[in-house]
C-alpha cells in the first residue's frame, strides 16, 4: 500500500522564488505565479503554494487559521476545538476558481480567531504560545484535519499541481501582498496529499525550501523535545520548528539562526576575529542539534520581513536581485528576470550566509 | 592427578626452530623451556594463554598455537566449558574469574544494523575535497541564550569538553595496566585532541602534564582523590558501575601495588585495593547529586562531571535520574565492556547489549524533553568505526573505547589480565614485561588506529551527506535494522532495511 505524506518520509527537490517590498508597497499574485511559472521543470505537479504577507488588513489583529478537512466529521472535530479555545471572528470557504489540473480538493476553510482570554489566563500561557500549542494539538490529533496558516496578516495557500496553476486556483490576483514567497515541488515519492506542499508556516514564520536535508532526523528528534510535532515527516516542517523555535522561544535573531542552522565551518570560524569567533562558537555549541546539514535554500516569510538562506557548502542555487525598493530572489535567475529585466544589483548569496530583508522604518506594511 | 586437559597446543616446527631460545624467554607463563641435553625446545602447554607472544616474536615463524582436539563425549547441554569449570571450582571453591568482555554468543546489535547512503535526491559530499567536522563538545546546553546591556550574546554555556573526534579512551586504571600503557594512552590522547580516562587508580605525577586530555576518576575506593587530583583533568568521572561487573567493585591484589602505584593510590604498599560494591556515601539518587555538586564545588564549577553507569535492565529510568542529578555527562558502558577482572558468572550473564541501553536512554531523555542537559557517551564494545557511527546514529555524543585501544597496543585477546603476566606490557606490573611496552610506539599505534577511524567515519557522513558530526548525533532514519524481530526494532528506534 502507499503510504501518504505522514507516515513515510518523502524527499524532495524544488524551485523558490520570493519578492519583498521594502517600503511596504503591496501588489497582487500575478507576478508572483508568472516567476515560478519559468521554472516548471523544477515542479512535477505534485505540489505547490504561496505565502503572501499583509493580505488581510481588516483582519490584522487575529490569527488567520486556514485549515484543510477531509470530512465533514473533521469540520465539526476540528471547530469544536477552536471554540473550546478560540473567539471565531470570522469564518469562510476560502475562495477558489475550478481548475482542470487541481483535482481531489479537500474543504478549505478560513477562520480569522482571538483566543479565548479565560482560557488563555487559565494556560498560563503566553498568547503565541498559547496558539502554538492549539495548532500543533490540532493537527497531530484530529484525523484530516490540518492547520497550515496561523499567523496573523499572512495566508499560506497550498494544492497539489504545479504552483502556477495552484495560483490561478486560489485567485491570487485577488490578494495584495508586500512579500510573497512562493514554491515548486518535486517530491521523490507521489502520494501527492495537499498538506505536504509549500510554505509550512506556524504562526507568522512561513518557510519554502528547496533542497533535502541530510540532518531531518537529528533535527527532528531535538526540536520535538519543545512541543513540536513533526507529523508531515518533511524536512521543511521540521526546518518551519527550527526557525519558530529559536526565534520565539530563545529569542535570537534571523542572522543569529543563520549562524546556528548553516553554521560556519570550524576552520572559518578559526579565522574570525575573536569576539566573532566566540560568538559563532557559541551558537554553533548552544544549539548543535539545531545545526542542518545537506542542500537547502530556502526562504523563510515573517512579519514584516524575509530571510533567504542557502545550506553552508551551498548545493542549491539562489539568485538575488535588488531593484529600487525591490528584492527579488529565486531558485534561477529566469525567474526573477522574468518579474523585473533590469536590477540595480544582482547576485547569488553564499553557502550560509544570509539575506535578510526588513520594512523600512515607516514603511507601511498594513 | 589433573582433570584439566590443556586448552591449546604449541605446535613447533622442528625443521625451521633454530633453538634461539627467544620464546622461552618472553613467556612469563613459563610455556617453553630448553632441554641442554637433547639440545631442543620443550613446552608445557597447560601454562599457555594463547596470547601469541612467542609466536609474534619467533624469527622463522616456527611456532603456532592451536586449539587442541581433545575432547569429552559430545554434550550440547554440558558443554567442554560448563564441564571444566566444574572441575575448576570442585578443585579450588572459589568464584571463577575473567578477563576482558563478555566472550559468549549473544546478538551484537552493531552487526544488525546498517547505514544509509544519498543516492540522487541528496548529494553525497566528498571529504577530500569537503570539510568534514568530527568536533565534538561534551557537556550541557544553556537552553535559553542571555544578553548583556548592548544586545550581544553572553557566553553561559556550562563547561565542557572538547574533541577532535568522537572518541575518547575508556578508564583503565594505573595498576591495571601498567605506567608505560598510560603513557602511550596520555600522549595519544593529546596527539589526538580527546581525552584518555585515569580509571579509579589516581593520575601518576609523570602524567598531570597531559591534564587537558585526562579524566579523572573518582569510583568506590577513592583511590588517589585529593584537589589537585580532581583539578588536573578536563573532566571528571563518578564510577557507579562498570559494563563487565555491574553490580560489583573491584579488586587489584596487593602483590601488584608497588611502590609506584602505592603513592599513586594513596594506600600501603602491598595491601589490596578493594573498591567496595557501592559507594557508600551513595546509596540513592539524591546522594549522587551530594557527591556531583561536591566535586563541582571542589573545582569551582570550572569541570563537566561525567558519571558512568553501566547498562543495566533500568538503565533508562537510572539516566534519567542521572541527568537530573547536575552531571554534565553520562557514560553507559554495556555488557561487553572490558576489564582486567571479573567474576566469570557476572562478566557473561549480568547487563545488557549497549545498543539496546543507548537507544532506550537517548529516546527516555527526549521523551523528558531533557537530552539537552546532559551528553552520551557509550562503551563496550565499540570495535570499529561503523559500530561508533551506529552509536552517533542511534543518539550517542562520543564513544568510549578500551579494548580497541588495548589492542592497538598488543594486546591480544587472552582474556588472563588478572594473572598479572601480561606478555605484551599492559596488564602487567612486573618490569621486565613493561618495558616490552614501548610507551612511544604504543602511542603511535592507538593515533594510528583512531585516526584511520576518523578517515572512515568521514567517509561514510560524506556518503550520506552529512558534513558535520552533529548532524549525525540521533539521526536514527539513516539506520535499518537487518534480521531483527519488531520489538527488537522499536527498542532501537529504527525500521527494518526495505521499509
Amino acid at each position: 500500500m502507499l503510504l501518504k505524506e505522514g507516515q513515510v518520509r518523502i524527499p524532495a527537490g524544488c524551485a523558490i522564488s520570493g519578492i519583498f517590498h521594502k517600503d511596504g508597497k503591496k501588489e497582487n499574485g500575478e507576478r508572483i505565479i508568472k516567476s515560478i511559472s519559468t521554472m516548471h521543470d523544477r515542479s512535477n505537479g505534485l505540489g505547490g503554494g504561496f505565502a503572501a504577507y499583509g493580505i488581510y488588513p481588516d483582519f490584522k489583529n487575529d490569527y488567520a487559521f486556514h485549515i484543510f478537512y477531509d470530512s465533514n466529521r473533521a469540520k465539526d472535530e476540528c471547530e469544536t476545538y477552536l471554540k473550546e479555545n478560540f473567539d471565531i471572528i470570522a469564518m469562510a470557504k476560502i475562495p477558489t476558481r475550478r481548475h482542470p489540473r487541481i483535482t481531489d480538493e479537500p474543504m478549505i476553510f478560513r477562520y480569522f480567531v482571538q483566543p479565548l482570554q479565560t482560557v488563555l489566563a487559565f494556560s498560563q500561557l503566553d498568547e503565541k504560545e498559547f496558539v502554538v500549542r492549539k495548532v500543533i494539538h490540532a493537527n497531530h490529533n484530529i484525523k484530516g484535519a490540518y492547520i497550515f496558516s496561523s499567523g496573523k496578516n499572512v495566508g499560506v495557500f497550498k494544492a497539489s499541481g504545479f504552483p502556477e496553476d495552484v495560483g490561478e486556483y486560489y485567485m491570487l490576483e485577488n490578494y495584495e501582498a508586500y512579500s510573497w514567497t512562493c514554491h515548486g515541488r518535486y517530491p521523490t515519492n507521489t502520494p501527492g496529499w495537499w498538506g505536504g506542499a509549500h510554505p509550512f508556516a506556524l504562526l507568522d514564520t512561513t518557510v519554502v525550501h528547496n533542497g533535502e536535508i541530510s540532518s531531518y532526523d537529528a533535527n527532528r528528534r531535538f526540536i520535538e523535545m519543545f512541543g513540536y510535532s513533526c507529523d508531515l515527516l518533511t524536512d521543511t516542517e521540521a526546518i518551519t520548528y527550527i526557525v519558530d523555535y529559536l526565534n520565539r522561544r530563545i529569542g535570537l535573531n534571523y542572522s543569529e539562526i543563520a549562524n546556528v542552522i548553516a553554521a560556519p565551518f570550524w576552520s572559518t570560524i578559526e579565522k574570525k576575529p575573536e569576539e566573532e569567533k566566540k560568538r559563532l562558537t557559541y551558537l554553533r555549541n548552544a544549539f548543535a542539534s539545531l545545526l542542518v546539514t545537506g542542500p537547502f535554500s530556502i526562504l523563510v516569510g515573517f512579519e514584516g520581513g524575509m530571510m533567504a538562506l542557502n545550506d553552508r557548502l551551498k548545493l542549491r542555487s539562489m539568485v538575488v536581485g535588488e531593484k529600487d525598493e525591490t528584492v527579488y530572489i529565486a531558485s534561477e535567475e529566469c525567474a526573477i528576470r522574468i518579474m523585473q529585466p533590469e536590477f540595480d544589483k544582482i547576485y547569488a548569496p553564499r553557502g550560509g550566509e544570509p539575506v535578510i530583508l526588513t520594512l523600512n522604518k515607516g514603511g507601511n506594511a498594513q | 592427578m589433573n582433570m584439566l586437559y590443556p586448552q591449546f597446543e604449541v605446535i613447533r616446527n622442528p625443521s625451521r626452530c633454530i633453538n634461539c631460545r627467544a620464546c622461552e624467554r618472553q613467556c612469563a607463563n613459563e610455556v617453553h623451556g630448553y632441554d641442554e641435553n637433547l639440545k631442543i625446545m620443550t613446552c608445557d602447554e597447560s601454562k599457555c594463554v594463547n596470547c601469541h607472544r612467542c609466536v609474534a616474536i619467533c624469527p622463522t615463524r616456527a611456532l603456532k598455537i592451536v586449539k587442541t582436539d581433545h575432547t569429552f563425549k559430545e554434550n550440547a547441554n554440558w558443554t567442554e566449558k560448563a564441564i571444566t569449570e566444574i572441575y575448576r571450582q570442585a578443585e579450588t571453591g572459589g568464584v571463577l574469574l575473567s578477563s576482558m568482555g563478555n566472550p559468549e554468543q549473544h546478538p551484537i546489535y552493531w552487526d544488525k544494523i546498517l547505514i544509509n547512503a544519498s543516492q540522487v535526491t541528496n548529494p553525497s559530499i566528498d571529504p577530500l575535497r569537503e570539510p568534514m567536522e568530527t568536533k565534538t563538545f561534551l557537556g550541557k546546553k544553556p537552553g535559553k541564550i542571555e544578553r548583556d546591556e548592548n544586545g550581544n550574546l553572553i557566553d553561559n554555556l556550562p563547561p565542557h569538553i572538547e574533541l577532535n573526534m568522537p572518541v575518547m579512551f575508556s578508564a583503565m586504571s594505573y595498576g591495571s595496566i601498567s605506567y608505560n600503557a598510560h603513557a602511550a594512552l596520555a600522549k595519544a590522547a593529546r596527539e589526538l585532541g580527546i581525552c584518555y580516562n585515569t580509571g579509579e587508580g589516581g593520575l601518576h605525577k609523570d602524567f598531570y602534564e597531559y591534564g587537558e586530555n585526562t579524566i579523572v576518576q573518582v569510583a568506590s575506593g577513592r583511590f588517589g582523590v585529593h584537589t589537585d587530583y580532581l583539578n588536573a583533568g578536563a573532566a571528571i568521572e563518578i564510577k557507579m558501575g562498570q559494563g563487565a561487573k555491574p553490580g560489583i567493585g573491584g579488586h587489584l591484589p596487593g602483590i601488584k601495588v608497588g611502590a609506584d602505584i602505592s603513592k599513586t593510590r594513596m594506600i600501603p604498599e602491598g595491601t589490596d585495593a578493594i573498591s567496595p560494591a557501592p559507594h557508600h556515601d551513595i546509596y540513592s539518587i539524591e546522594d549522587l547529586r551530594q557527591l556531583v555538586y561536591s566535586l563541582k564545588e571542589a573545582t569551582n564549577y570550572k569541570k563537566p562531571i561525567m558519571v558512568k553507569i553501566a547498562a543495566v535492565h533500568n538503565v533508562s529510568a537510572i539516566a534519567s535520574g542521572v541527568a537530573r542529578s547536575g552531571a554534565d555527562i553520562i557514560c553507559i558502558d554495556g555488557y561487553r565492556g572490558g576489564t582486567g577482572a571479573a567474576p566469570t558468572r557476572i562478566r557473561d550473564s549480568v547487563g545488557i547489549p549497549i545498543e539496546l541501553a543507548l537507544a532506550a536512554v537517548d529516546q527516555r531523555l527526549r521523551d523528558e524533553g531533557i537530552r539537552d542537559k546532559v551528553s552520551i557517551v557509550v562503551g563496550g564494545s565499540i570495535r570499529n568505526s561503523s559500530d561508533l557511527m551506529k552509536a552517533i546514529l542511534l543518539g550517542a555524543d562520543a564513544c568510549y573505547i578500551a579494548t580497541a585501544a588495548l589492542l592497538a597496543l598488543g594486546c591480544h585477546l587472552c582474556r588472563t589480565c588478572q594473572t598479572g603476566k601480561c606478555n605484551w606490557g599492559i596488564a602487567t606490573q612486573r618490569e621486565d614485561l613493561v618495558k616490552r611496552l614501548n610507551p612511544e610506539v604504543g602511542a603511535k599505534r592507538l593515533v594510528n588506529l583512531v585516526t584511520a577511524w576518523n578517515h572512515e567515519l568521514e567517509e561514510m557522513m560524506g556518503g550520506m551527506g552529512i558534513n558535520s558530526i552533529e548532524a549525525l548525533r540521533g539521526n536514527r532514519l539513516m539506520l535499518r535494522g537487518i534480521g531483527l524481530t519488531q520489538k527488537e526494532l522499536d527498542i532501537l528506534g529504527i525500521k527494518h532495511a526495505g521499509e
